[in-house]
């Protein structure tokens, strides 16, 4: 595995790759080479219809091909899967429960340059309001992949958020793991946890040796399976270490540090600090200024960190 | 087909009809007015063209139906019922808390429902793809659709349209129910179609036009549909909302109202008569 790539990389190539051994087809609305599905489409071109710059019918396509037993995935930009086609994905895909393995990818403002329409900070949110529906954001390229062949196993929908920036590889593909509703404990700790999900967890990690050079012990955990949460793991960090910072490249209204405190007020309340968008849109700019401006970076993570501690 | 066929599917589409009134009735809600316009339409499908096992609703190789206009939902439960999908008397219980007749068809629910449907627009698309991936799993079935008319200004059936041209799919046979009448009033003034068929042609569609309440057009229609190669087919049926029950007849009030008592026992013993005039003019052939 390469040391950095893109988890819109790793979607394609897991497709293109798991094509032989699982029976799906895959749609795409217009975005193949930027969703990378054409990795798929190259290799199976009869298992891939682009349905062009019709998301909606993408959607309830999706739904009709499932209604037959046949797994299939539709991948589009997150903006425009949760975004423009929610109303699809709730009546047609998840009120009747079908096999539909939804991609969205460019998630998150850290797309950069093309702008507030474009960047989705709302999909998570949007998604894991609907019943039934599993939701994943992978943090890497091998979290991508292990994610891509969870959902193939899982009967029902799914939705998956990759994002468009190469990013460093955290995992080691040969040993991870990952099941559906189980987060990873990526670093020990008994001062403060954060927990992150997609591609914030690396900055979590970062931030994780920025406070232990500090003194302070963190608990890092990505929660890439935002639904079904992993319950178990955040009581134990709640009880375990003095309180929880919350890191999301998502609006912070409904995303992850609002998955996280659902569970810890209701078991077992600690204090949360929540590291993302806060409740504002995204504008075009190049990803690291646009990671200090709204402060999705190691240093808004260390701050919260010892605000909490220190409070 | 014989005039004896024709009647025996008349006569199913009006017994159709008793149930929409009677489940309507029974619930105090319902869409009767939409329900009633396409009973010729479900008693041709179910009782004359659809190859489907109502021991085996969820057989793969059968053909399918979306009722993409879902809120005429009495209509389709009741077809289903007369086919034997399950019993009449869970007519009386529709939208009742502990039946499985949701007030749109849900195909979790209902054995024969082979989509759930409710919110407009959406029935083509889930059409288009059950059509694909018949072709994909190189099966023969059929895909039947129902569109209303003024479900027609929704921008997702034109993308299903675009959709079901460009992939070829002459597994496809769509009915658009051009009852002329929406829940606002008439469609030509709530936002005009203009020339529907045309519409659908310019698209890549087959289009044919018949009378909605004629059997015989109506299977002649999905006979020349079934017989075009490389696109799909568009049935465009003029119908009369609320048909069969004259005072429920080009009256958008009854869209969304249940009859009361008075007006069920009208309406049920038109019917009634209908069946009668329908076995006299049988029985002197």
């Amino acid at each position: 595995m390469q040391n950095k790539m893109s988890t819109r990389k790793a979607y394609g190539m897991a497709l293109a790759e798991l094509g032989e051994k699982y029976d799906f087809l895959v749609l795409d609305a217009d975005l193949s080479k930027a969703t990378m599905t054409k990795m798929f489409q190259d290799v199976y071109p009869q298992r891939f219809f682009n349905m062009g710059i019709a998301e909606c019918d993408m959607m309830s396509t999706a739904a009709g091909i499932a209604s037959c037993g046949k797994m299939v995935f539709a991948s589009t930009f997150a903006m425009f899967a949760a975004g423009r086609a929610y109303e699809q994905i709730r009546n047609s895909i998840a009120y009747p429960r079908l096999n539909v393995k939804i991609g969205g990818t460019h998630g998150g403002l850290l797309i950069g340059e093309d702008g507030g329409s474009h960047q989705c900070i709302e999909d998570l949110s949007i998604m894991r309001t609907l019943p039934g529906f599993v939701v994943l954001a992978p943090a890497d390229a091998v979290e991508a992949r292990a994610v891509v062949e969870a959902a193939m196993n899982y009967e029902g929908p799914v939705y998956m958020r990759f994002g468009r920036m190469d990013v460093p590889v955290i995992y080691d593909s040969n040993t991870f793991k990952f099941e559906i509703g189980k987060a990873t404990v990526l670093k020990e700790g008994c001062d403060v946890t954060i927990i992150a999900v997609g591609e914030m967890v690396y900055e979590a990690v970062k931030a994780a040796a920025v406070l232990e050079d500090q003194g302070v012990a963190a608990r890092v955990i990505d929660m890439c399976s935002i639904k079904p949460i992993d319950a178990d793991i955040i009581i134990k960090a709640a009880k375990e270490t003095q309180g929880i910072v919350t890191v999301e490249d998502h609006n912070v209204v409904g995303g992850l540090g609002s998955a996280v405190s659902e569970v810890v007020t209701e078991k077992y309340p600690v204090k949360i600090r929540k590291v993302g968008v806060k409740d504002t849109f995204g504008r075009s700019g190049k990803r690291p200024d646009l990671a200090a401006y709204y402060g999705l970076d190691v240093e808004t993570i260390v701050k919260n960190a010892n605000d909490l501690l220190s409070k | 087909m014989t005039d004896k066929k024709i009647a025996a599917l008349k006569k199913t589409s009006i017994n159709i009809k008793r149930h929409v009134i009677e489940s309507t009735y029974s619930c105090s809600s319902g869409h009767p007015g939409g329900s009633l316009s396409i009973t010729d339409i479900l008693s041709v499908l179910y009782f004359s063209v659809m190859n489907v096992d109502t021991n085996r609703p969820k057989w793969e190789d059968r053909d399918r139906l979306v009722l993409s206009k879902g809120h005429t939902a009495p209509a389709l439960y009741g077809a289903l019922a007369e086919k034997g999908f399950f019993g009449r008397e869970e007519l009386s219980r529709l939208r009742q808390c502990d039946s499985f007749l949701q007030g749109h068809p849900d195909m979790n629910k209902v054995p024969g429902i082979d989509m759930s449907t409710g919110s407009l627009g959406q029935g083509l698309s889930a059409a288009n793809g059950m059509a694909i991936a018949g072709k994909y799993m190189k099966k023969d079935y059929h895909v039947f659709c129902i569109l209303g008319d003024g479900e027609s200004q929704e921008g997702q059936v034109w993308e299903a349209a675009m959709t079901a041209a460009h992939y070829k799919l002459d597994n496809i046979i769509a009915f658009l129910d051009h009852n002329g009448l929406q829940i606002d009033g008439a469609v030509d003034e709530v936002m005009s179609l203009g020339a529907i068929d045309k519409k659908f042609e310019a698209f890549g569609w087959h289009v044919i036009k018949v009378d909605g309440h004629d059997i015989a057009q109506l299977l002649q229609a999905v006979d020349a549909a079934k017989n075009t190669q490389g696109m799909p087919t568009l049935i465009l049926c003029k119908t009369i909302k609320g048909q069969g029950v004259s005072f429920m007849e080009n009256r958008v009030e009854w869209h969304g109202a249940a009859p009361n008592k008075e007006q069920r026992d009208m309406a049920i013993a038109e019917l009634e008569q209908k069946i009668r005039d329908l076995e006299v003019l049988h029985h002197a052939e």
